[in-house]
Formats: structure tokens, sequence, C-alpha cells
């Protein structure tokens, strides 16, 4: 039984480091900031909750700490993206050129006439 | 008083989360932390309190794990097939979406969760609009950008936070 | 079996490394550096394993907490509100 967890913790941690891999690879490829933090963000959280989770499997004792630090990763990944997205479109990055569309330059231009009118 | 408790207990958690261990040296001196930070931030911390933990909320809370857990195992699938590619496949936008949730709390799960699926990444919330960068735009308008991204989350964050 | 583990990440470390020197602008540096804490956590929670060290798990997740700290300093410091 105990061989069966300890096999299945080796699977999860392989598929982690091979998402965290991809992560790296596709902050190096994607053409720019915006679709580079799509592959850092999404590719790396799965990967370290992923390895992290199979070291808690692997050796057992220690399952409820690998749980809470996957569980903080899960938490924190996403609003520090969210503020670094938000942060470089303010900023003045622009989307790729070869966008489709950008709603939140008008919203943008909407809020801040709001803000100069009150 | 109940945001008190609630804030106390959430601490007090996160204390033992941390700490691992059972002593009652380590409980003991949880406690007094959680006290003193339940003491100073209990108002900002919780608007509804004791009211957060209710039974109906807990299940949809840990139902939810389950469907979130599962729709980003499919986003990493999708970044990781786009990134392998020679040529990548890239449509990208930000979108509007609408969102019929009001209180903070719930926007900030919905908005986690969003990040977290396939190719979106939430930019910024305006009121009740969600600002989405999307890695493969399907559609621009509004009603439809919603039942491609959100409608899955919302339905069950509802159940969680109101 | 866990020193292909740390390979791999170390190669993946790398690749997210060169978009840090290339740049072009700063926030493509940050989110580089994001992706490098992420990677470095999970890298030292191996190292625990590797070593049988409990202390290591510590000291993953401490940096996990400052990693998320800089990054949303420096996304503030973007948007202009520091």
């Amino acid at each position: 039984m105990m061989d069966i967890i300890e096999i299945i913790g080796y699977i999860l941690a392989s598929v982690g480091v091979l998402f965290l891999f991809l992560g790296g690879l596709g902050i190096l490829r994607m053409p720019d900031v915006y679709n580079r933090m799509q592959a850092g963000t999404k590719a790396t959280t799965l990967g370290a909750v992923g390895t992290i989770m199979g070291v808690g499997l692997i050796h057992p004792e220690w399952f409820f700490k690998t749980l809470i630090i996957s569980l903080f990763i899960l938490l924190s990944n996403p609003i520090s993206s969210h503020a670094l997205a938000r942060g470089s479109y303010r900023s003045g990055i622009k989307l790729w050129q070869k966008k489709k569309i950008d709603a939140y330059k008008n919203a943008l231009k909407k809020e801040k006439e709001k803000n100069e009118a009150a | 008083m109940s945001r008190f408790i609630f804030s106390f207990i959430i601490y007090f958690a996160l204390w033992v989360g941390f700490t691992t261990s059972l002593n009652g040296q380590e409980l003991f001196a949880g406690g007094l932390v959680a006290l003193i930070m339940a003491l100073l931030t209990a108002k900002e911390f919780s608007e509804e309190g004791l009211e957060n933990l209710t039974p109906h909320k807990i299940f949809y809370a840990f139902l939810y794990m389950f469907v979130f857990l599962w729709e980003m195992v499919k986003a990493n699938v999708d970044v990781a097939k786009r990134v392998v590619q020679p040529k990548i496949p890239l449509n990208p936008g930000i979108v509007e979406v609408p969102t019929q949730l009001k209180s903070n709390p719930a926007k900030l799960a919905l908005a986690n969760s969003i990040t977290l699926t396939p190719g979106t990444l939430t930019v910024d919330i305006i009121e009740d609009k969600l600002y989405i960068h999307w890695i493969d735009v399907k559609s621009e308008d509004p009603k439809k950008t919603f039942e491609h991204i959100s409608s899955t989350f919302e339905k069950y964050i509802k159940e969680i936070f109101e | 079996m866990i020193y292909i583990f740390l390979g791999v990440i170390v190669l993946g470390a790398i690749l997210a490394s060169v978009r840090f020197l290339l740049g072009p602008t700063s926030s493509d540096r940050v989110v580089a550096l994001d992706t490098l804490t992420t990677m470095t956590t999970a890298f030292m929670v191996l190292l625990g394993l590797l070593f049988n060290r409990y202390i290591y798990i510590d000291v993953a997740l401490i940096y996990g907490v400052l990693g998320f700290i800089g990054v949303l300093t420096i996304a503030r410091y973007l948007e202009g509100g520091l």
C-alpha cells in the first residue's frame, strides 16, 4: 500500500517538473508580456503544486506542510500575475501588434474621464 | 463578535498550518498571537463573520475545489500544447466579461479562478466588469465571453460567497 | 530519480533566466523573476527530499511568501502607486 502512494508521488512530481520546464520554455518563446504571463503563471503553478504534493506523498510525514505550501502557491500566483498584468498595462506596455481586440483601453479611458470630472 | 470569532478561527488555523505541531507551548503562543491579530484586524478581515462557515457553503467550497482543479489541469495542458509547437498558435486580445457577483471576496475568487484556467488572465476589475486577456479570442461579445469563460465558476462562487 | 527532477527544473530555470536577461521591458523581467521564484520553491522542496531535511520545507515556504510580496511590490511600483 505504501509503495503505491510513493509511486503516485513520483508520477505527480515528474508531471510537475515537466510543467515547470514548459513554463520556462513558454516564458522564453511567447511574443509579448501578457502571453508570457499566461505561460509563466499557469504552467509553473501546476508544476510547483504537482512537484510539492508529489514530495508530500513520497514522504508522508511532510504531507500537511506540503499541502499548506501548495495552497499558498495556488492562492498567491494568480494574484501576483494579475497585479503584474495591471501594472504593465498601466505603465504603458501595449498588447502584441497581432491582437484581436482591446476592450480594456476604452474602459481605462472612461475611468480617467470620470476621475477628471469628479 | 461573530466577526471576531471568525477571524480568530482563521488565524489560529493558519498558525497550526504553518507550524504543523500540536505541542502545548506552540498552541498557546498561536492562541495568543491569533487573539491579538483578531482584536486588531477583525473589522477589516471579514464582513460576514461566522456566516461564512455554514455547512452549505463549506460543502460547495469542497465541491468547487474539484471543479477548479480539473479546469486547471485542462488549462495547463492547453498552454503546454501551444508552447511546444514550432509556431505558437496565438490569437490574443483583452475582452470584457460581465459578472453578477456583488461582494469583493467573491469577485476575487472569480478573478483568481479565471486566471488559472484555459488561456485567460484577469487584468482588471472595474465595478461589475472583468477585463480578461484571452490567448485565443473566440468571441468579442460580452454575453458570449461570459458563456465561454466564467459561467461554470460563477454558479459555485455564488453558492459559496453569497 | 530526484537528480533528474532537479536537472529538469534547472533547465527550465535557465530558459527563464535567458528571458530575464533579454528583457526587453522591465515587465518581462519581473514576469521571469516571478516564474523563477515559483521554480525555486519547488526546487527547495525537492532538495529537502534529497537530503531528508525538514528545514528545507520551511525555507521554501518563507521563500515563496517573500517572493510573492516582492513581486507585488514591483507590480505596484510599475503601476505608479508606490
